[in-house]
């Protein structure tokens, strides 16, 4: 499964690195909270959050993620875009709450016996 | 493989340039061809080490030391100090300001994120004055 899927098959926006949704997603880690993903979340997987600023790029770098998912229709920043262009992050966007995406996104998974 | 040496100054409350020093040493390291598990728990590590600087302390430098046998990290700031370094170490323990924990900081999970994802872990701290973090990874050839 490439991030490509997952945007067609929840209807995603796009906010940043739209040239590199080519990459794999392992998986899918829940959480607001920072030191959660970096203690938690594991290479290659989709991190969901509603945090909107820069810092969640740095994360997602330092960690390599697939993507970051900001949910409930939050914006990022305008730094928080130019920061996921500048470093590769893949930045995406639904209307929809967490619970919602995840259990679609636990359905897909499940289909590719990645879950 | 020679000694490599590097240092980035970190600054207190600058949480825009957060992460900044930790992005620049994974690049380094990945240059050198260096274990990606490796890199990324050092990554965890250092990226910790910064936020705890930015979030609590003046300013602080991050030095570290690249050898063939191992990475030592070195963070030393000029702050608070911490009062209890065991209760500093319990997950979920955090002194941070409500705007820190607003961005999704102070889950308390920083020094014991520094301390898995590091062979060694050694605080030094004065009251009032700083903290220094020696962080020990082993590289395994």
């Amino acid at each position: 499964m490439n991030i490509e899927n997952v945007i067609n098959e929840l209807g995603l926006q796009v906010f940043a690195g739209a040239d590199k949704t080519g990459r794999q997603v392992k998986g899918a880690y829940v959480s607001d909270l920072l030191s959660d993903v970096m203690g938690k979340a594991r290479e290659g997987e989709l991190w969901i959050t509603m945090q909107t600023h820069k810092n969640i790029i740095a994360v997602a770098s330092l960690k390599d993620l697939s993507a970051i998912l900001i949910v409930n229709g939050g914006r990022p920043e305008e730094e928080t875009i130019v920061a996921a262009e500048r470093e590769g992050v893949i930045l995406l966007g639904t209307g929809d709450r967490s619970f919602s995406t995840c259990g679609k996104l636990y359905k897909m998974m499940e289909r590719d016996a990645l879950v | 493989m020679k000694d490599m040496k590097f240092e980035y100054p970190l600054e207190g409350g600058d949480f825009i340039k957060a992460g900044y020093a930790s992005s620049s040493l994974k690049k380094i390291l990945n240059q050198l061809n260096l274990d990606p598990d490796l890199v990324r728990r050092i990554a965890v590590a250092t990226y910790e080490a910064e936020v705890n600087v930015v979030a609590h302390a003046f300013r602080g430098i991050m030095k570290v030391l690249v050898s063939p046998e191992r990475i030592l990290i070195r963070v030393e700031d000029e702050g608070p100090g911490i009062p209890d370094i065991g209760k500093a170490m319990q997950e979920g323990y955090s002194t941070a300001s409500d705007r820190v924990r607003e961005m999704g900081f102070g889950a308390g999970m920083g020094l014991s994120n520094i301390k898995k994802n590091t062979d060694k872990l050694e605080i030094h701290s004065e009251l009032n004055k700083g903290t220094v973090l020696e962080m020990t990874t082993l590289i395994k050839g």
